[in-house]
């Protein structure tokens, strides 16, 4: 019985190295979402097209959808937009657009070159509703449920990796969830 | 010699270095007790882009946003703990540089008394199991007159 004080500080050692392995293998970038079932925050941009939808919370009720926050300016913007676009035009997915901090001339020009996924795009020019969203770097998305409410969130650009293993999964669950 | 004078030079010029600002003129308020509140505040609160910088020494854009926002929520009459609540109620714990005491940061706090505490009880016990054999103690065999005999010979010859 006293013999096994003696293993007591390898016992610590253990579980120590244990929370540091996993701990290793996180990216401390990441920071996790405060929102995460929670309802999306309270708010109302303009549209970023002329003859497009804006974005505000209402609209973020009834359907399972993607809320994705770009700028022209965001170089992983860029290597994300090609996912999302299949996201969108093959997969059915909705997605709509906050534009964080951007020349709404250099958006649309981004959008005519590399494509529109988007259903409707709020302009956030000066990034004031991106932090009640809790964003804190481009790009980032949220997956929203059918009640408005934040499930998951992807901090940096959506790889189709991310979108095979985490967010087609979800969605299709949150959707079976609608029906059943 | 060079060395010594550059050595010099460069020790001069770190010296007489003011330290840089990020918090910028237009972002001040009027109000100086405010104003110290602000600061106060903006040193508490991480910035999310630098990580290991508050928001009142980052020059990250959003740390600018953030800054300007606990201002606005000064302004509109919040408390400094309601202001914290907001930031918080948005970024989650992370953003605050000093976690908070609750049911899921106790072993951050109390592991180290924890540890200290596992410390010493061993300290305690390993000191415990080795008094009994300090000489002349309890328990120690006297000399027998042979011996003591045996003993001053050997110091007599050595002198």
């Amino acid at each position: 019985m006293r013999r096994l004080i003696y293993i007591l500080p390898l016992g610590l050692f253990v579980v120590l190295a244990g929370y540091f392995a996993v701990g290793l293998t996180r990216d401390p970038s990441v920071v996790p979402s405060a929102l995460i079932d929670k309802p999306v925050p309270e708010f109302t941009l303009p549209p970023l097209l002329k003859d497009g939808q804006g974005l505000a919370s209402a609209e973020l009720k009834g359907k399972v959808q993607l809320v994705n926050v770009f700028a022209s300016w965001c170089v992983p913007c860029r290597v994300e937009h090609p996912v999302l676009m299949r996201l969108a035009k093959e997969q059915g997915v909705t997605v709509k657009a906050i534009n964080y901090k951007d020349k709404p001339e250099d958006a649309i020009r981004w959008l005519n070159q590399g494509g529109n996924p988007y259903a409707a795009i709020g302009a956030d020019q000066d990034g004031r509703v991106s932090i009640d969203w809790g964003v804190y770097g481009v790009p980032e998305t949220y997956v929203i449920d059918a009640e408005g409410r934040i499930r998951y969130k992807v901090v940096g650009p959506v790889m189709p990796d991310e979108v095979e293993r985490h967010i087609l999964p979800l969605i299709k669950s949150l959707q079976g969830d609608l029906q059943g | 010699m060079t060395g010594v004078v550059r050595a010099c030079l460069a020790a001069l010029l770190i010296a007489v270095a003011s330290p840089a600002f990020a918090v910028q003129p237009d972002e001040v308020l009027r109000d100086p007790a405010m104003e110290a509140r602000a600061r106060e505040i903006s040193k508490e609160l991480r910035c999310l882009v630098c990580q290991n910088q508050s928001i009142d020494d980052s020059n990250a854009p959003l740390a600018r946003d953030l800054r300007v926002l606990v201002r606005q929520r000064l302004v509109a009459g919040d408390g400094d703990g309601e202001v914290l609540d907001y930031v918080t109620a948005r970024y989650g714990d992370y953003v605050l540089l000093r976690p908070p005491f609750k049911a899921s940061t106790y072993v951050l706090w109390l592991g180290p008394i924890a540890v200290l505490l596992l410390g010493a009880l061993g300290a305690a016990l390993f000191l415990r199991g080795r008094r009994p054999t300090v000489v002349g103690g309890e328990g120690a065999t006297p000399l027998t007159p042979e011996e003591r005999q045996r003993l001053d010979r050997l110091l007599r010859e050595d002198s």
